[in-house]
This record gives C-alpha cells, structure tokens and sequence, in this order.
C-alpha cells in the first residue's frame, strides 16, 4: 500500500471512529444534565429581552418558543405529570413575541385551562392569555370562542361565558354558533347541547385532519349519549306504566312510545339492559361515551373557514 | 462609462461565483426542505408560518453574511493581490471601481435571493398545496429583503474603502446589530431629556434601520403593506445606499494607494 493511501485509510477510520465517540459522548452528557437547562434557559430571557434578542426575527422566534411550549406540554402529558410551571412563561414569550400568533391562544389556552390530565389546570392563565390575543387580534372571533369557553368549562362562569360568546358573535365572520351558544349559556342551558355545539364548531371549522376525526368521535359518542338519555326516560315510563323494566325494544313499540327498532348513529341496535339501561354494541366505536362531554377539546384551526 | 462599471461588474458578479457563494444554496435548500417536512410533526398550526418566516430569515442572514463577508473584501483584495493597480491603470476613475464592484454584488445577492425565493414558494406550496392571493405580500418582502442587502453591502464597501478585512466585518457587523436596534435607539432618545436626547436621536438616523424594511412577521401572517410604505422604504434605503456609495467614493478617491 502506498503511504497517500494508508493516510487515507488511517484519516477516513479515524473520521468514522472520533464522529461515533463524539456522538457516545454527547449522549452521555444528555444524560448528565437535566430538565433545569431548561428552566436556567428560559428565565434568562424574558419576553422583552427575547424581542430584542430576536434582532427583527422575532416571528420566527416566536414559532420556535411556541414549539416548544407543544413540545414541553406534550412531554409532561404523556408522562402523567401534574406540573406545567414552565407552560405559562413559554406561552407569554411566543406571544410577546409576535402577538398575531393565533394559534398559540387557541390551544394554549386549552393546554393551560383544564385541569390533569387534560391540561396544567391554570384557567386564570389561560384567561389573560387569551383576552391578551384578544386584544391584539379583536377580529378573530375564534379567541372569543376560546374565552367563552374556558369560562364555561373550567370556572362555569355563564355570565362572563356569555358575554364572551356574545362579542364573537359580534364579529363578522364569526360562526352562526356563537350567537346560539351566547343565549344559551344566559340560559344555563345543558351540557349535552351545548357540548354537540363546540364539537359541531370544531369539526366545520377545521381543516387539519386529526382534528377533524377527533370532533367526528366526540360527536358521534354524544348523539349516542342523547339517544340513550331519551331511550332510558322510555324504559323507565315503560316501568311507571306496568310495574316491571321492558325486556327488549319490542316491548316498548307494542305500547306505542317507540315507532321504530333504536338504532346507534353507526346504524347497529342498542343493546336494552337489566333496569331499563341501554347501551351500545361496540362501546370501543364510541370512546367519549360517558365522559366529560367537552373533554380532550381543541380549538377552530387557524387555517379554519367559517 | 457605463461599459467600464458593468465590465467592474460582471467580473465582481463571476468572482463570486467563482468563490462558490452560491453553495450556500444548498444549505438553504436543506433547511427549507427539513423545515416543511419536520414542522408538522413537532408542532402545531404553524406549518405555513414556520415556513414564511424561517424561509425569509434564513434569505436575509444568508444574504447579510454573504454582503458583509464578501463586501469587505471588495476593495482589500484587489490590493492585496496587486490587480487593483492594473485596474486603475486603465482609463478607470476609482469611483467607476468602487460603484462597478458595489453593482457586482449586488448582482450576485440578487441572483442568490432568486434562487432562494423559488426555494421557499416551493415548501410553501408543499405544505399549503396551493398559492393564496395574499402570497405575493412574500415578494415584497423579498424586495425590501435586497434593500437591506443593497445597504449593507454599501456599508462593507464603505469600511472596506479605508480598513482591513477583519475591521471592516467587525464594523459592518456591528451596524447590523445596532440597525436592527434603531427603534429601540429612538425610543430611548424619547425618555432623555437635553443634549443627550438630540445626541441618541442623531445616532438613531445615522445607524441603518434595518427594522424598518422588515416586514416578514406581518407578511407571514399576511397582513398587507401599503403603497406609500414600500415607497417610503425604498426611498429610504436608496438614499442611504447613495450616502454610504458616496462614501466610500469620497474615502477611497483620496486614499494613497502607493
């Protein structure tokens, strides 16, 4: 072998072996140092100092510190924590940063507003953040949604729910929704419709895919919720009426308070059970059946149409 | 006249290209593509935001490196390599030199910006999978994104015309970072009172204000610009080109070269 060639062997082992050791000692250090880098990092830089920082780049800036807040509320979800200290602060400097951020109101607010394991259970948070965007963005009647919301959900303020609802409405564009919700929250009117009302929001309003199947499930699992509801009040007339619970749906058609065989929104019969319960054949094709019925919500996308 | 500066000009342009300035494109193009692909799966809503914005940021630091790395070089080089004796030794005046070589880069981060423009409308297009009206609010961008590179490169041109190398990346650089403070500066002078406040206002119109021609937040979130704007802009940053081109005329017509 020619000495430029054994240079040449030696050089390219050496690259592959010293790129591999570096990488091994890199992960190592990964392992030494802990989530407080993160803390040190973030309370070094305040929303102003990151604006000046950002020397005029402070949009992408801003998308940086929102993925990162997704990232961060992710990690801590999906390992069952309770503690979102950091969300907050990372949420304020995204938006002072570049206050048009839209999206990350929506579902930061939603990250902050419910309580674990759904979200950080900050709704006070999630409210100033959310009247912030507000401010900033008086024309996007989704942040008035998001607020009316929050204050449904998470405080049952209906006043301040209202009037939330009231002022989106307000705004052209704005869904036919957000009026009906107005009046129906100054009605304290039930979950149920109202539940159908965000969902029906959500799913029209969004063109991300994920999204839009989640609002499908949770739509189908609470027109199940509000056949089973009405078909329970049947049974138990049913039972007022002869002394005993029906046995199958048969029952309850011969003595005229049912017209046809009840059939669950994918078209199969509900199951009639022991003391006038009903139920669905395939409970895991109705996963938010019987939950929270607002639970899990997400926000109208920002690529949304009215 | 004009045939000596765009002769200074295309050599400058092909020097550039000699120099593989535009390898950088590859990095660019890596980016926008990682960018476009990555962004959607480690966050939300922000695809087409991400693209925007990262795809005009890395456009103009490309660009404000490639001005200030090769704008300092512009005068310096020739000297140091002995060919600006042989240029001047022809019927060239030294303001011929010094606007031909201005030209030649300019040129040259016009081309580049070009290239990158496809660049990000191609991940725009991935990622939105069609054009909206409002997209073209991206091209004017893009535009005062020259301007910027129009002054910044009058601004190395300038320090190269009377220091080193090295100086004039440190001085070209430092008015990059203090332009894009210049609001900052004129708010500051708003807070003093007396001598102090004119001297903070004086500074504030001197230093670049590189602010002032960024728009890519509020084109990401396309918001439109008006008219008088862009025209104000423009005016703006061709007038402080012209001053800081004068500039280097001025030094570098009374600098002894022996």
């Amino acid at each position: 072998m020619k000495p430029s060639a054994r240079i040449t062997l030696a050089a390219s082992v050496l690259l592959v072996l010293l790129l591999a050791a570096s990488a091994f000692a890199l992960h190592q250090v990964d392992q030494i140092r802990s989530r407080v880098d993160l803390q040190e990092g973030l309370y070094m830089m305040s929303p102003k100092v990151a604006k000046r920082m950002s020397l005029g780049y402070d949009g992408l800036l801003a998308d940086v510190y929102w993925t990162w807040a997704v990232q961060y509320f992710g990690a801590r979800h999906f390992a069952g924590s309770r503690h979102y200290e950091l969300l907050g602060p990372l949420l304020e400097i995204a938006t002072t940063l570049d206050p048009h951020l839209t999206v990350a109101y929506q579902f930061g607010g939603n990250f902050l507003a419910p309580s674990p394991p759904y979200g950080a259970g900050l709704p006070r948070q999630a409210i100033e953040l959310t009247e912030y965007g507000i401010r900033n963005n008086p024309n996007d009647w989704r942040l008035y949604y998001n607020l009316g919301f929050i204050y449904y959900l998470e405080l049952r303020d209906y006043t301040k729910a209202a009037e939330a609802f009231a002022s989106g409405a307000k705004v052209p564009g704005a869904h036919p929704f957000l009026r009906v919700m107005a009046a129906q929250m100054a009605q304290h009117a039930g979950e149920l419709p109202m539940a159908k009302m965000l969902w029906t929001i959500a799913y029209q309003s969004t063109e991300d895919r994920d999204i839009r199947n989640n609002a499908a499930s949770h739509l189908l699992s609470l027109q199940a919720e509000e056949d089973i509801l009405n078909l329970e009040k049947l049974t138990s007339l049913y039972q007022e009426r002869t002394g005993h619970w029906p046995s199958n749906f048969a029952e309850l058609e011969a003595m005229g308070i049912l017209q046809t065989p009840p059939l669950d929104p994918l078209g199969q019969p509900y199951k009639l059970e022991a003391e006038g319960q009903v139920e669905v054949r395939q409970p895991n094709r109705f996963p938010f059946l019987g939950k929270d019925p607002a639970a899990g919500h997400l926000p109208p996308s920002a690529k949304s149409s009215p | 006249m004009s045939s000596r500066i765009a002769h200074i000009a295309s050599n400058t342009f092909r020097e550039a290209v000699r120099d593989r300035v535009l390898y950088n494109l590859i990095a660019f193009a890596l980016l926008m593509s990682g960018a476009a692909i990555l962004v959607g799966q480690i966050s939300i809503g922000i695809e087409r935001l991400v693209v925007v914005n990262l795809g005009l940021a890395a456009v103009s630091l490309f660009g404000m490196v490639i001005a200030i790395f090769i704008g300092i070089g512009l005068v310096s080089k020739e000297i140091e390599k002995r060919t600006l004796y042989t240029v001047l030794s022809r019927p060239v005046q030294r303001w011929e030199f010094i606007i031909g070589k201005f030209l030649g880069l300019a040129g040259t981060l016009v081309v580049n910006t070009a290239f990158m423009a496809i660049g990000v409308f191609a991940a725009l297009l991935y990622v939105s999978r069609a054009f909206e009206r409002t997209d073209v609010w991206i091209l004017v961008a893009l535009y005062l994104i020259i301007l910027q590179f129009l002054m910044i490169t009058s601004i190395a041109l300038l320090f190269s015309s009377f220091s080193s190398p090295l100086l004039s990346a440190v001085f070209a650089f430092s008015l990059f970072v203090i332009g894009s403070f210049a609001e900052d500066l004129r708010g500051f002078a708003g807070m003093i009172q007396g001598f102090s406040r004119w001297l903070a206002m004086g500074v504030a119109y001197l230093v670049p204000n590189f602010a002032s021609l960024n728009v890519i937040t509020s084109v990401a979130h396309q918001q439109p610009l008006t008219g008088q704007f862009i025209l104000s802009d423009s005016l703006y940053a061709l007038l402080y080109t012209g001053m800081a081109l004068s500039g280097a005329v001025l030094i570098f017509e009374h600098r002894n070269l022996k």
